[in-house]
């Protein structure tokens, strides 16, 4: 296998088990763990996502956030007897058919969608840009879903601080942050179709 | 927004979530609906009157436990299902084997009864009623399941309809078994199995639709 001039290689068993241990981590509560498993996941994936989606290198920056998205608010679905490898290849699989069945381009289906689970087998670091614009997409939020989450996932307010700032109560904060994120990852889902 | 803002905006506040929220989900799904489906049996059928003496044939437990065991089937099914990566395993075997076991002890009740009492014992009394009677009260569990799952991550949406099926179905039979009055094995394999494998085929069909996320 060549090399891919911004992806390097990088050992699957290694990476499960550093990647693993960050985000369990993250799943009991330690956000720097969960930041650092997001930022290197983000690389493989997009290392992944890049081999496959080689017809449409534009969309892969999109799909690499889609699916980070997509972990975040289904992390709940992950269970530590499972190895992680599998969960993200799943995942990544499931929001990489999407795009193609949007773009119907059912002649590549055979190709870009392996089942060799090798979303850890590289990492590249170098993001290009984004074509979608989620923070455009955030503002298409309501107030009481969009405002939770500039304060508190963005600025990085507390939950009481940001529900005395905007008057909801904190469960109402909590409540908008993790529907507003839900409504984000539709809302990704859907602008495929008009994208395409 | 750049990766790397994405990725900081996620991680940022409280990331904690309780683990193990799959089984716990499609539980409280089963738990929502259940009662809604003895609801039904209670208001709508009637438990049949001699359900006390009915306890001591064991045909009444064949009817009451395969589709339990079917039920179980599709609540291992529909809960690992809904968590990416996870097959379900072996446990479309467990909703297939009750089905061979109900078919066989049909084949060896049709030809062991005389010519003229098979197709009696097939049709019985209520065959017009029977499946669409499970398919009523296989209906909360059906809809609690989807939205047990709805809340998970099913990748693959059709078989993870399909398995919701399978549980509300085999709910809905094993209720409906405490109202029905039938008790031959070709009835059973027949408009039981029917009954049950409406839910299982609607599922497989509203699954992509309904659960897309």
């Amino acid at each position: 296998m060549e090399r891919n001039t911004v992806g390097s290689r990088t050992n699957p068993g290694d990476v499960e088990a550093a990647l693993r241990g960050l985000f369990l981590r993250g799943l009991d509560g330690d956000a720097k763990a969960y930041r650092d498993f997001l930022q290197q996941l983000s690389a493989h994936l997009r290392a992944f996502l890049g081999k496959r989606l080689f017809g449409w290198p534009d969309e892969v920056e999109d799909l690499v956030q889609e699916c980070l998205l997509a972990m975040h608010n289904q992390r709940h679905t992950y269970q530590s007897d499972q190895p992680l490898t599998a969960w993200v290849h799943a995942i990544a699989r499931y929001k990489m058919i999407d795009l193609l069945r949007a773009k119907s381009a059912r002649e590549d289906l055979h190709d870009p969608l392996d089942d060799e689970l090798a979303v850890f087998a590289e990492s590249a670091e170098e993001a290009s840009d984004a074509k979608r614009d989620l923070g455009g997409l955030l503002e298409t939020l309501p107030e009481r879903q969009r405002l939770p989450i500039v304060h508190v996932k963005i600025e990085g307010r507390s939950v009481a601080e940001t529900a005395s700032l905007t008057g909801m109560s904190e469960s109402a904060v909590k409540v908008g942050i993790h529907r507003g994120l839900k409504a984000l990852a539709a809302r990704f889902g859907n602008s495929w179709g008009a994208a395409a | 927004m750049k990766t790397d803002d994405l990725v900081a905006m996620l991680a940022n506040g409280e990331v904690a979530v309780p683990r193990h929220r799959a089984s716990r989900r499609v539980w409280l799904a089963v738990l929502a609906g259940l009662p809604l489906s003895f609801a039904i049996l209670f208001i709508g059928y009637g438990v049949r009157h001699d359900i006390v003496q009915a306890m001591f044939w064991p045909m009444f437990w064949v009817k009451v436990l395969f589709p339990l065991c079917i039920a179980a089937a599709g609540f291992v099914a529909a809960e690992r299902l809904g968590r990416p990566g996870v097959s379900p395993r072996h446990a479309w075997a467990g909703a297939v084997l009750p089905v061979l076991g109900v078919w066989a002890l049909a084949a060896i009740a049709w030809f062991t009864v005389p010519a003229d009492e098979r197709m009696p014992s097939l049709m019985g009394q209520s065959w017009r009623i029977c499946a669409a009677s499970i398919g009523l009260m296989a209906l909360p569990v059906f809809a609690a399941a989807l939205v047990a799952l709805k809340g998970l991550a099913p990748t693959r949406p059709a078989l993870a309809g399909a398995a919701s099926g399978a549980l509300a179905g085999g709910v809905g039979a094993s209720v409906y078994a405490l109202h029905c009055m039938e008790l031959t094995a070709p009835f059973l394999a027949v408009w039981y199995v029917s009954g049950i494998a409406v839910p299982v085929l609607v599922g497989a069909l509203l699954g992509p639709r309904l659960l897309r996320w």
